[in-house]
Protein backbone atom coordinates (compact mmCIF):
# COMPACT_ATOMS: atom_id res chain seq x y z
CA UNK A 1 0.00 0.00 0.00
CA UNK A 2 1.29 3.43 -0.89
CA UNK A 3 2.10 5.76 1.95
CA UNK A 4 -0.41 8.53 2.68
CA UNK A 5 0.31 12.09 3.76
CA UNK A 6 -1.40 13.71 6.75
CA UNK A 7 -3.10 16.87 5.54
CA UNK A 8 -4.88 17.70 8.83
CA UNK A 9 -3.23 16.81 12.13
CA UNK A 10 -5.15 16.24 15.34
CA UNK A 11 -4.46 19.70 16.78
CA UNK A 12 -5.20 21.48 13.55
CA UNK A 13 -8.40 19.45 13.08
CA UNK A 14 -9.67 20.49 16.55
CA UNK A 15 -9.19 24.14 15.61
CA UNK A 16 -10.97 23.55 12.31
CA UNK A 17 -13.93 21.97 14.15
CA UNK A 18 -14.16 25.01 16.45
CA UNK A 19 -14.09 27.34 13.46
CA UNK A 20 -16.79 25.37 11.61
CA UNK A 21 -19.05 25.40 14.69
CA UNK A 22 -18.65 29.16 14.87
CA UNK A 23 -19.28 29.38 11.15
CA UNK A 24 -22.73 27.79 11.63
CA UNK A 25 -23.48 30.25 14.44
CA UNK A 26 -22.41 33.18 12.26
CA UNK A 27 -24.35 32.15 9.15
CA UNK A 28 -27.53 31.33 11.07
CA UNK A 29 -27.58 34.49 13.23
CA UNK A 30 -31.05 36.03 13.09
CA UNK A 31 -32.75 32.75 12.07
CA UNK A 32 -35.56 31.37 14.25
CA UNK A 33 -34.20 27.86 14.09
CA UNK A 34 -32.04 25.63 11.94
CA UNK A 35 -31.65 21.96 11.11
CA UNK A 36 -28.22 20.36 11.10
CA UNK A 37 -28.12 17.12 9.14
CA UNK A 38 -25.16 14.75 8.80
CA UNK A 39 -24.91 12.36 5.86
CA UNK A 40 -24.56 8.70 6.92
CA UNK A 41 -22.27 7.17 7.68
CA UNK A 42 -18.92 8.99 7.67
CA UNK A 43 -20.42 12.45 7.33
CA UNK A 44 -22.36 11.77 10.53
CA UNK A 45 -19.14 11.09 12.50
CA UNK A 46 -17.99 14.56 11.39
CA UNK A 47 -21.35 16.23 12.09
CA UNK A 48 -21.37 14.72 15.62
CA UNK A 49 -18.07 16.51 16.30
CA UNK A 50 -19.32 19.83 14.89
CA UNK A 51 -22.67 19.68 16.69
CA UNK A 52 -21.02 18.91 20.05
CA UNK A 53 -18.97 22.11 19.68
CA UNK A 54 -21.86 24.15 18.27
CA UNK A 55 -24.19 23.42 21.18
CA UNK A 56 -21.52 24.50 23.67
CA UNK A 57 -21.25 27.94 22.11
CA UNK A 58 -22.87 30.79 24.07
CA UNK A 59 -26.25 31.95 22.75
CA UNK A 60 -26.86 29.42 19.98
CA UNK A 61 -30.21 29.57 18.25
CA UNK A 62 -32.50 26.52 18.63
CA UNK A 63 -31.56 23.69 16.32
CA UNK A 64 -32.60 20.18 15.40
CA UNK A 65 -30.02 17.54 14.61
CA UNK A 66 -30.58 14.54 12.36
CA UNK A 67 -28.76 12.00 10.26
CA UNK A 68 -29.77 11.08 6.77
CA UNK A 69 -28.98 7.91 4.82
CA UNK A 70 -28.82 8.43 1.06
CA UNK A 71 -28.30 4.83 -0.09
CA UNK A 72 -31.72 4.58 -1.76
CA UNK A 73 -31.25 7.93 -3.55
CA UNK A 74 -27.87 7.22 -5.14
CA UNK A 75 -27.60 7.51 -8.91
CA UNK A 76 -25.29 4.50 -9.29
CA UNK A 77 -27.76 1.75 -8.22
CA UNK A 78 -27.53 -1.19 -10.69
CA UNK A 79 -24.30 0.30 -12.00
CA UNK A 80 -22.17 -1.20 -9.24
CA UNK A 81 -20.98 -4.73 -8.63
CA UNK A 82 -23.11 -5.10 -5.51
CA UNK A 83 -25.78 -3.14 -3.65
CA UNK A 84 -24.65 -0.72 -0.94
CA UNK A 85 -25.29 -1.11 2.73
CA UNK A 86 -27.78 1.32 4.25
CA UNK A 87 -27.04 2.99 7.57
CA UNK A 88 -30.40 4.25 8.76
CA UNK A 89 -32.01 7.66 8.75
CA UNK A 90 -32.70 9.42 12.02
CA UNK A 91 -34.74 12.49 11.17
CA UNK A 92 -37.55 12.88 13.73
CA UNK A 93 -38.52 16.29 12.30
CA UNK A 94 -39.55 17.93 9.02
CA UNK A 95 -37.37 20.50 7.26
CA UNK A 96 -40.35 22.42 5.86
CA UNK A 97 -39.53 26.15 5.69
CA UNK A 98 -36.32 25.78 7.72
CA UNK A 99 -32.71 26.54 7.00
CA UNK A 100 -30.67 23.35 6.70
CA UNK A 101 -26.94 22.85 7.19
CA UNK A 102 -26.02 19.64 5.38
CA UNK A 103 -22.78 18.04 6.55
CA UNK A 104 -20.46 15.52 4.87
CA UNK A 105 -16.81 14.73 5.47
CA UNK A 106 -15.39 14.87 1.94
CA UNK A 107 -16.82 16.79 -1.04
CA UNK A 108 -15.54 15.32 -4.27
CA UNK A 109 -17.76 14.57 -7.31
CA UNK A 110 -20.83 16.13 -5.71
CA UNK A 111 -22.98 13.05 -6.39
CA UNK A 112 -23.41 12.23 -2.70
CA UNK A 113 -24.59 15.78 -2.01
CA UNK A 114 -26.94 15.65 -4.99
CA UNK A 115 -28.47 12.44 -3.62
CA UNK A 116 -28.64 13.94 -0.12
CA UNK A 117 -30.58 16.94 -1.37
CA UNK A 118 -33.03 14.62 -3.17
CA UNK A 119 -33.46 12.67 0.08
CA UNK A 120 -33.86 15.86 2.10
CA UNK A 121 -36.72 17.08 -0.09
CA UNK A 122 -38.70 14.01 1.03
CA UNK A 123 -38.80 15.58 4.49
CA UNK A 124 -40.37 18.86 3.32
CA UNK A 125 -39.36 21.97 1.39
CA UNK A 126 -36.49 23.65 3.22
CA UNK A 127 -36.13 27.44 3.06
CA UNK A 128 -32.48 26.98 2.10
CA UNK A 129 -29.68 24.43 2.25
CA UNK A 130 -26.05 25.21 3.06
CA UNK A 131 -23.30 22.65 2.68
CA UNK A 132 -20.49 22.03 5.14
CA UNK A 133 -17.60 19.69 4.42
CA UNK A 134 -14.36 18.96 6.19
CA UNK A 135 -12.33 18.37 3.03
CA UNK A 136 -13.17 20.01 -0.29
CA UNK A 137 -11.44 18.27 -3.21
CA UNK A 138 -11.65 21.04 -5.77
CA UNK A 139 -11.08 19.04 -8.95
CA UNK A 140 -13.25 16.46 -10.66
CA UNK A 141 -16.66 17.79 -9.65
CA UNK A 142 -19.46 16.12 -11.67
CA UNK A 143 -22.19 18.53 -10.58
CA UNK A 144 -22.25 22.30 -10.02
CA UNK A 145 -22.15 21.94 -6.22
CA UNK A 146 -19.99 24.06 -3.90
CA UNK A 147 -19.61 24.01 -0.12
CA UNK A 148 -20.48 27.06 2.03
CA UNK A 149 -18.43 25.99 5.06
CA UNK A 150 -15.12 24.27 4.35
CA UNK A 151 -12.51 22.78 6.70
CA UNK A 152 -9.67 22.46 4.22
CA UNK A 153 -9.50 22.76 0.45
CA UNK A 154 -7.13 20.48 -1.43
CA UNK A 155 -6.11 19.99 -5.05
CA UNK A 156 -5.58 16.32 -5.80
CA UNK A 157 -5.46 14.02 -8.81
CA UNK A 158 -8.40 11.75 -9.62
CA UNK A 159 -6.69 8.58 -8.31
CA UNK A 160 -6.01 10.13 -4.92
CA UNK A 161 -8.11 9.14 -1.92
CA UNK A 162 -8.91 11.10 1.21
CA UNK A 163 -9.55 9.28 4.47
CA UNK A 164 -10.79 10.94 7.64
CA UNK A 165 -9.90 9.06 10.82
CA UNK A 166 -12.02 9.68 13.92
CA UNK A 167 -10.35 8.30 17.00
CA UNK A 168 -12.93 6.85 19.46
CA UNK A 169 -10.75 8.13 22.33
CA UNK A 170 -10.58 11.61 20.69
CA UNK A 171 -6.81 11.66 21.01
CA UNK A 172 -5.76 11.26 17.41
CA UNK A 173 -8.23 12.53 14.82
CA UNK A 174 -6.55 13.22 11.48
CA UNK A 175 -7.05 13.36 7.72
CA UNK A 176 -4.78 11.48 5.30
CA UNK A 177 -4.40 11.94 1.55
CA UNK A 178 -3.36 8.74 -0.23
CA UNK A 179 -1.96 8.84 -3.77
CA UNK A 180 -4.13 5.83 -4.76
CA UNK A 181 -7.24 3.97 -3.54
CA UNK A 182 -6.56 2.22 -0.23
CA UNK B 1 -18.29 8.50 -0.42
CA UNK B 2 -20.44 7.88 2.64
CA UNK B 3 -21.26 4.21 2.16
CA UNK B 4 -19.50 0.91 1.57
CA UNK B 5 -20.58 -2.17 -0.34
CA UNK B 6 -19.35 -4.78 2.10
CA UNK B 7 -21.44 -7.91 2.09
CA UNK B 8 -24.90 -6.81 1.01
CA UNK B 9 -25.13 -8.81 -2.18
CA UNK B 10 -27.41 -11.86 -2.26
CA UNK B 11 -26.08 -15.22 -3.43
CA UNK B 12 -28.82 -15.54 -6.04
CA UNK B 13 -30.37 -13.64 -8.91
CA UNK B 14 -33.86 -15.02 -8.27
CA UNK B 15 -36.00 -15.68 -5.22
CA UNK B 16 -37.49 -19.05 -6.15
CA UNK B 17 -37.84 -20.36 -2.61
CA UNK B 18 -36.25 -20.20 0.83
CA UNK B 19 -34.73 -23.63 0.17
CA UNK B 20 -32.47 -22.11 -2.45
CA UNK B 21 -31.11 -19.12 -0.52
CA UNK B 22 -28.55 -19.04 2.28
CA UNK B 23 -28.94 -18.08 5.94
CA UNK B 24 -26.79 -15.01 5.18
CA UNK B 25 -29.23 -14.02 2.42
CA UNK B 26 -32.13 -14.19 4.89
CA UNK B 27 -30.26 -12.01 7.37
CA UNK B 28 -29.26 -9.50 4.67
CA UNK B 29 -32.88 -9.22 3.51
CA UNK B 30 -34.12 -8.71 7.10
CA UNK B 31 -31.47 -6.04 7.77
CA UNK B 32 -32.38 -4.18 4.59
CA UNK B 33 -36.09 -4.49 5.52
CA UNK B 34 -35.38 -2.61 8.75
CA UNK B 35 -34.15 0.32 6.65
CA UNK B 36 -37.21 0.18 4.41
CA UNK B 37 -39.54 0.03 7.40
CA UNK B 38 -38.16 3.44 8.40
CA UNK B 39 -38.78 4.67 4.83
CA UNK B 40 -42.44 3.57 4.79
CA UNK B 41 -43.05 5.41 8.05
CA UNK B 42 -41.82 8.73 6.67
CA UNK B 43 -44.15 11.54 5.55
CA UNK B 44 -43.10 10.79 1.94
CA UNK B 45 -42.93 7.01 1.79
CA UNK B 46 -41.07 6.71 -1.46
CA UNK B 47 -37.46 6.43 -2.60
CA UNK B 48 -36.20 6.63 -6.20
CA UNK B 49 -33.97 3.51 -6.19
CA UNK B 50 -35.79 1.43 -8.83
CA UNK B 51 -36.85 4.31 -11.09
CA UNK B 52 -35.35 2.66 -14.20
CA UNK B 53 -36.67 -0.81 -13.39
CA UNK B 54 -39.86 -2.28 -14.83
CA UNK B 55 -41.59 -5.07 -12.93
CA UNK B 56 -44.32 -7.38 -14.19
CA UNK B 57 -46.69 -8.79 -11.57
CA UNK B 58 -47.92 -12.00 -13.17
CA UNK B 59 -50.64 -13.68 -11.14
CA UNK B 60 -52.04 -16.96 -12.44
CA UNK B 61 -53.85 -17.48 -9.12
CA UNK B 62 -56.05 -15.20 -7.06
CA UNK B 63 -54.34 -12.97 -4.57
CA UNK B 64 -55.26 -9.79 -2.78
CA UNK B 65 -52.84 -9.17 0.04
CA UNK B 66 -49.65 -10.45 -1.63
CA UNK B 67 -50.37 -8.62 -4.88
CA UNK B 68 -51.21 -5.35 -3.13
CA UNK B 69 -48.18 -5.70 -0.87
CA UNK B 70 -45.83 -6.32 -3.83
CA UNK B 71 -47.41 -3.50 -5.79
CA UNK B 72 -47.01 -1.06 -2.90
CA UNK B 73 -43.40 -2.17 -2.36
CA UNK B 74 -42.68 -1.63 -6.06
CA UNK B 75 -44.32 1.79 -6.09
CA UNK B 76 -42.51 2.87 -2.92
CA UNK B 77 -39.25 2.05 -4.74
CA UNK B 78 -40.42 4.09 -7.80
CA UNK B 79 -40.44 1.10 -10.19
CA UNK B 80 -42.70 0.98 -13.25
CA UNK B 81 -45.33 -1.73 -12.95
CA UNK B 82 -47.24 -3.97 -15.34
CA UNK B 83 -50.05 -5.98 -13.77
CA UNK B 84 -51.19 -9.15 -15.37
CA UNK B 85 -53.67 -11.73 -14.16
CA UNK B 86 -54.61 -15.03 -15.72
CA UNK B 87 -58.31 -14.31 -15.90
CA UNK B 88 -57.77 -11.36 -18.24
CA UNK B 89 -54.97 -12.88 -20.32
CA UNK B 90 -54.34 -15.07 -23.31
CA UNK B 91 -53.60 -17.99 -20.99
CA UNK B 92 -57.28 -18.80 -21.36
CA UNK B 93 -56.73 -18.91 -25.12
CA UNK B 94 -54.14 -21.70 -24.82
CA UNK B 95 -50.88 -19.74 -24.63
CA UNK B 96 -48.00 -21.46 -22.77
CA UNK B 97 -46.38 -19.98 -19.67
CA UNK B 98 -43.09 -19.40 -21.49
CA UNK B 99 -44.79 -17.62 -24.40
CA UNK B 100 -46.82 -15.46 -22.06
CA UNK B 101 -43.78 -14.36 -20.07
CA UNK B 102 -41.55 -13.96 -23.13
CA UNK B 103 -44.15 -11.64 -24.61
CA UNK B 104 -44.10 -9.57 -21.45
CA UNK B 105 -40.29 -9.56 -21.42
CA UNK B 106 -40.18 -8.39 -25.05
CA UNK B 107 -41.69 -5.20 -23.69
CA UNK B 108 -38.41 -4.71 -21.72
CA UNK B 109 -39.39 -5.91 -18.28
CA UNK B 110 -36.53 -6.35 -15.79
CA UNK B 111 -38.19 -8.36 -13.02
CA UNK B 112 -41.10 -10.78 -12.83
CA UNK B 113 -43.12 -11.34 -9.66
CA UNK B 114 -45.19 -14.45 -10.30
CA UNK B 115 -47.81 -16.56 -8.56
CA UNK B 116 -48.61 -19.84 -10.27
CA UNK B 117 -50.65 -22.91 -9.25
CA UNK B 118 -47.95 -25.34 -10.47
CA UNK B 119 -45.10 -26.05 -8.02
CA UNK B 120 -41.79 -25.37 -9.76
CA UNK B 121 -43.18 -23.02 -12.42
CA UNK B 122 -40.63 -20.42 -11.35
CA UNK B 123 -37.70 -22.79 -11.75
CA UNK B 124 -38.81 -23.54 -15.27
CA UNK B 125 -39.05 -19.84 -16.03
CA UNK B 126 -35.69 -19.03 -14.45
CA UNK B 127 -34.01 -21.48 -16.81
CA UNK B 128 -35.49 -19.83 -19.87
CA UNK B 129 -35.59 -16.10 -19.32
CA UNK B 130 -33.15 -13.43 -18.31
CA UNK B 131 -35.17 -11.30 -15.86
CA UNK B 132 -35.00 -11.60 -12.05
CA UNK B 133 -37.84 -13.87 -10.91
CA UNK B 134 -39.57 -13.62 -7.56
CA UNK B 135 -41.86 -16.39 -6.39
CA UNK B 136 -45.07 -14.98 -4.94
CA UNK B 137 -46.42 -18.50 -4.33
CA UNK B 138 -46.25 -21.66 -6.43
CA UNK B 139 -49.06 -24.11 -5.68
CA UNK B 140 -48.45 -25.98 -2.44
CA UNK B 141 -44.66 -25.57 -2.70
CA UNK B 142 -43.20 -22.26 -1.46
CA UNK B 143 -44.14 -18.67 -0.65
CA UNK B 144 -40.73 -17.24 0.22
CA UNK B 145 -41.61 -13.59 0.86
CA UNK B 146 -44.27 -14.65 3.38
CA UNK B 147 -41.69 -16.72 5.27
CA UNK B 148 -39.23 -13.82 5.21
CA UNK B 149 -41.79 -11.36 6.55
CA UNK B 150 -42.86 -13.89 9.21
CA UNK B 151 -39.23 -14.36 10.31
CA UNK B 152 -38.66 -10.58 10.25
CA UNK B 153 -41.79 -10.01 12.38
CA UNK B 154 -40.70 -12.69 14.87
CA UNK B 155 -37.19 -11.25 15.15
CA UNK B 156 -38.66 -7.80 15.70
CA UNK B 157 -40.50 -9.15 18.75
CA UNK B 158 -38.18 -11.78 20.24
CA UNK B 159 -34.78 -11.07 18.63
CA UNK B 160 -32.49 -13.88 17.52
CA UNK B 161 -34.50 -17.01 16.64
CA UNK B 162 -31.74 -19.48 17.54
CA UNK B 163 -33.13 -21.94 20.08
CA UNK B 164 -36.63 -20.38 20.04
CA UNK B 165 -39.66 -22.64 19.75
CA UNK B 166 -41.92 -21.89 16.80
CA UNK B 167 -45.22 -23.71 16.31
CA UNK B 168 -47.05 -23.95 12.99
CA UNK B 169 -50.71 -24.93 13.40
CA UNK B 170 -53.15 -26.10 10.77
CA UNK B 171 -53.19 -27.30 7.19
CA UNK B 172 -49.47 -27.94 6.75
CA UNK B 173 -50.04 -30.33 3.85
CA UNK B 174 -51.48 -27.72 1.51
CA UNK B 175 -49.65 -24.71 2.87
CA UNK B 176 -46.78 -23.19 0.92
CA UNK B 177 -46.45 -20.73 3.80
CA UNK B 178 -45.72 -23.64 6.16
CA UNK B 179 -43.01 -25.15 3.95
CA UNK B 180 -41.26 -21.83 3.35
CA UNK B 181 -41.54 -21.00 7.06
CA UNK B 182 -40.01 -24.36 8.01
CA UNK B 183 -37.03 -23.86 5.66
CA UNK B 184 -36.56 -20.27 6.85
CA UNK B 185 -36.89 -20.98 10.59
CA UNK B 186 -34.61 -24.01 10.45
CA UNK B 187 -31.98 -21.94 8.61
CA UNK B 188 -32.24 -19.32 11.34
CA UNK B 189 -31.70 -21.98 14.02
CA UNK B 190 -35.21 -22.15 15.51
CA UNK B 191 -36.93 -25.32 16.80
CA UNK B 192 -40.00 -25.98 14.70
CA UNK B 193 -43.03 -28.06 15.62
CA UNK B 194 -46.24 -28.49 13.66
CA UNK B 195 -49.68 -29.27 15.00
CA UNK B 196 -52.77 -30.32 13.06
CA UNK B 197 -54.95 -33.27 12.08
CA UNK B 198 -52.81 -36.27 10.98
CA UNK B 199 -54.37 -36.15 7.52
CA UNK B 200 -53.05 -32.61 7.00
CA UNK B 201 -49.49 -33.29 8.22
CA UNK B 202 -47.21 -34.40 5.37
CA UNK B 203 -45.01 -37.47 6.00
CA UNK B 204 -41.69 -35.83 4.98
CA UNK B 205 -41.48 -33.43 7.94
CA UNK B 206 -39.05 -35.58 9.97
CA UNK B 207 -36.47 -35.22 7.20
CA UNK B 208 -36.70 -31.46 7.61
CA UNK B 209 -36.06 -31.75 11.34
CA UNK B 210 -39.60 -30.82 12.32
CA UNK B 211 -41.48 -32.42 15.19
CA UNK B 212 -45.19 -33.20 15.14
CA UNK B 213 -47.64 -32.70 18.00
CA UNK B 214 -51.33 -33.54 17.84
CA UNK B 215 -52.40 -31.93 21.11
CA UNK B 216 -52.82 -28.18 20.60
CA UNK B 217 -52.70 -27.38 24.33
CA UNK B 218 -49.36 -29.17 24.79
CA UNK B 219 -48.03 -27.48 21.66
CA UNK B 220 -49.01 -24.01 22.92
CA UNK B 221 -47.23 -24.67 26.22
CA UNK B 222 -44.05 -25.49 24.31
CA UNK B 223 -43.90 -22.54 21.93
CA UNK B 224 -42.72 -18.90 21.95
CA UNK B 225 -44.53 -18.13 18.71
CA UNK B 226 -47.58 -19.79 17.15
CA UNK B 227 -48.10 -19.25 13.43
CA UNK B 228 -51.70 -20.23 12.68
CA UNK B 229 -52.63 -21.30 9.16
CA UNK B 230 -55.90 -21.30 7.30
CA UNK B 231 -57.63 -24.52 6.28
CA UNK B 232 -57.34 -24.41 2.50
CA UNK B 233 -60.61 -25.94 1.43
CA UNK B 234 -60.06 -24.83 -2.15
CA UNK B 235 -56.99 -27.07 -2.45
CA UNK B 236 -58.67 -30.15 -0.98
CA UNK B 237 -59.90 -32.56 -3.61
CA UNK B 238 -60.96 -35.12 -0.99
CA UNK B 239 -62.21 -34.76 2.57
CA UNK B 240 -59.20 -34.50 4.88
CA UNK B 241 -61.24 -33.51 7.92
CA UNK B 242 -64.76 -34.57 8.92
CA UNK B 243 -66.01 -31.01 9.32
CA UNK B 244 -64.85 -27.45 9.88
CA UNK B 245 -66.64 -27.55 13.24
CA UNK B 246 -64.70 -30.59 14.38
CA UNK B 247 -61.42 -29.06 13.18
CA UNK B 248 -62.20 -25.91 15.12
CA UNK B 249 -62.92 -27.90 18.28
CA UNK B 250 -59.64 -29.83 18.16
CA UNK B 251 -57.22 -27.34 16.61
CA UNK B 252 -58.85 -23.90 16.78
CA UNK B 253 -57.13 -21.48 19.18
CA UNK B 254 -58.90 -18.94 21.36
CA UNK B 255 -57.73 -16.31 23.86
CA UNK B 256 -58.52 -18.42 26.92
CA UNK B 257 -56.24 -21.22 25.73
CA UNK B 258 -53.37 -18.75 25.35
CA UNK B 259 -54.18 -17.07 28.69
CA UNK B 260 -54.10 -20.49 30.39
CA UNK B 261 -50.56 -21.15 29.17
CA UNK B 262 -49.60 -18.18 31.31
CA UNK B 263 -46.71 -16.88 29.23
CA UNK B 264 -46.31 -14.34 26.43
CA UNK B 265 -46.96 -16.22 23.22
CA UNK B 266 -46.86 -14.35 19.93
CA UNK B 267 -49.76 -15.25 17.65
CA UNK B 268 -49.28 -14.88 13.91
CA UNK B 269 -51.44 -15.60 10.89
CA UNK B 270 -50.51 -15.11 7.22
CA UNK B 271 -54.13 -14.29 6.33
CA UNK B 272 -56.80 -14.44 5.16
CA UNK B 273 -58.24 -15.30 8.59
CA UNK B 274 -61.25 -17.52 9.01
CA UNK B 275 -62.47 -16.08 12.28
CA UNK B 276 -63.94 -18.73 14.53
CA UNK B 277 -62.33 -21.62 12.63
CA UNK B 278 -58.55 -21.73 13.20
CA UNK B 279 -58.44 -18.65 15.40
CA UNK B 280 -61.11 -16.90 17.46
CA UNK B 281 -61.90 -13.22 17.06
CA UNK B 282 -60.93 -12.38 20.64
CA UNK B 283 -57.45 -13.83 20.08
CA UNK B 284 -56.93 -12.33 16.61
CA UNK B 285 -57.70 -8.88 18.00
CA UNK B 286 -55.82 -9.34 21.28
CA UNK B 287 -52.42 -8.10 22.42
CA UNK B 288 -50.92 -11.53 21.64
CA UNK B 289 -51.56 -11.07 17.94
CA UNK B 290 -49.09 -9.37 15.57
CA UNK B 291 -51.16 -10.07 12.46
CA UNK B 292 -51.30 -6.42 11.36
CA UNK B 293 -47.56 -5.95 12.05
CA UNK B 294 -47.01 -8.82 9.64
CA UNK B 295 -48.93 -6.95 6.93
CA UNK B 296 -46.90 -3.75 7.49
CA UNK B 297 -43.63 -5.68 7.54
CA UNK B 298 -44.67 -7.43 4.33
CA UNK B 299 -44.21 -4.23 2.35
CA UNK B 300 -40.79 -3.50 3.92
CA UNK B 301 -39.53 -7.06 3.37
CA UNK B 302 -40.71 -7.10 -0.24
CA UNK B 303 -39.01 -3.75 -0.82
CA UNK B 304 -35.79 -5.27 0.53
CA UNK B 305 -36.11 -8.34 -1.73
CA UNK B 306 -36.83 -6.24 -4.82
CA UNK B 307 -34.02 -3.79 -4.03
CA UNK B 308 -31.39 -6.44 -3.39
CA UNK B 309 -32.34 -8.55 -6.42
CA UNK B 310 -32.60 -5.55 -8.75
CA UNK B 311 -29.01 -4.69 -7.93
CA UNK B 312 -27.93 -7.92 -9.68
CA UNK B 313 -28.44 -7.46 -13.42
Amino acid sequence: MEQGRIILTHDRLLLTLERLALSIAESSAGEKGICIIGIQEKGAFFSDQVVTRYQNLPQVIPFEYGKIDITFYRDDFRRRESPLKAYGTDMPFLVEGKKVILIDDVLYTGRTIHAAMAALLDFGRPASIELMCLVDRRFNRHFPIQADHVGITIDSVEEAYVKVHWDPKAKNHHVILYPGKV
Amino acid sequence: MSTSSSGTQLSTKHLLGIKYITTEDIIKICKMATEFKEVINRPIKKVPSLRDVTIANVFFENSTRTRVSFELAERRLSADIVNFSASSSSVNKGETLLDTVNNILAMKVDMVVMRHPAPGAHHFLAQHIDANIINAGDGTHEHPTQALLDAFSMMEKIGDLRGKNILIVGDVLHSRVALSNIYCLKKLGANVKVCGPPTLIPPFLKELGVEVEYDIKKALKWCHVANVLRIQLERQDIKYIPSIREYSQYFGINKKMVDDVNKDIIIMHPGPINRGVEISSDLADSGYSIILDQVENGVAVRMAVLYLLAAIK
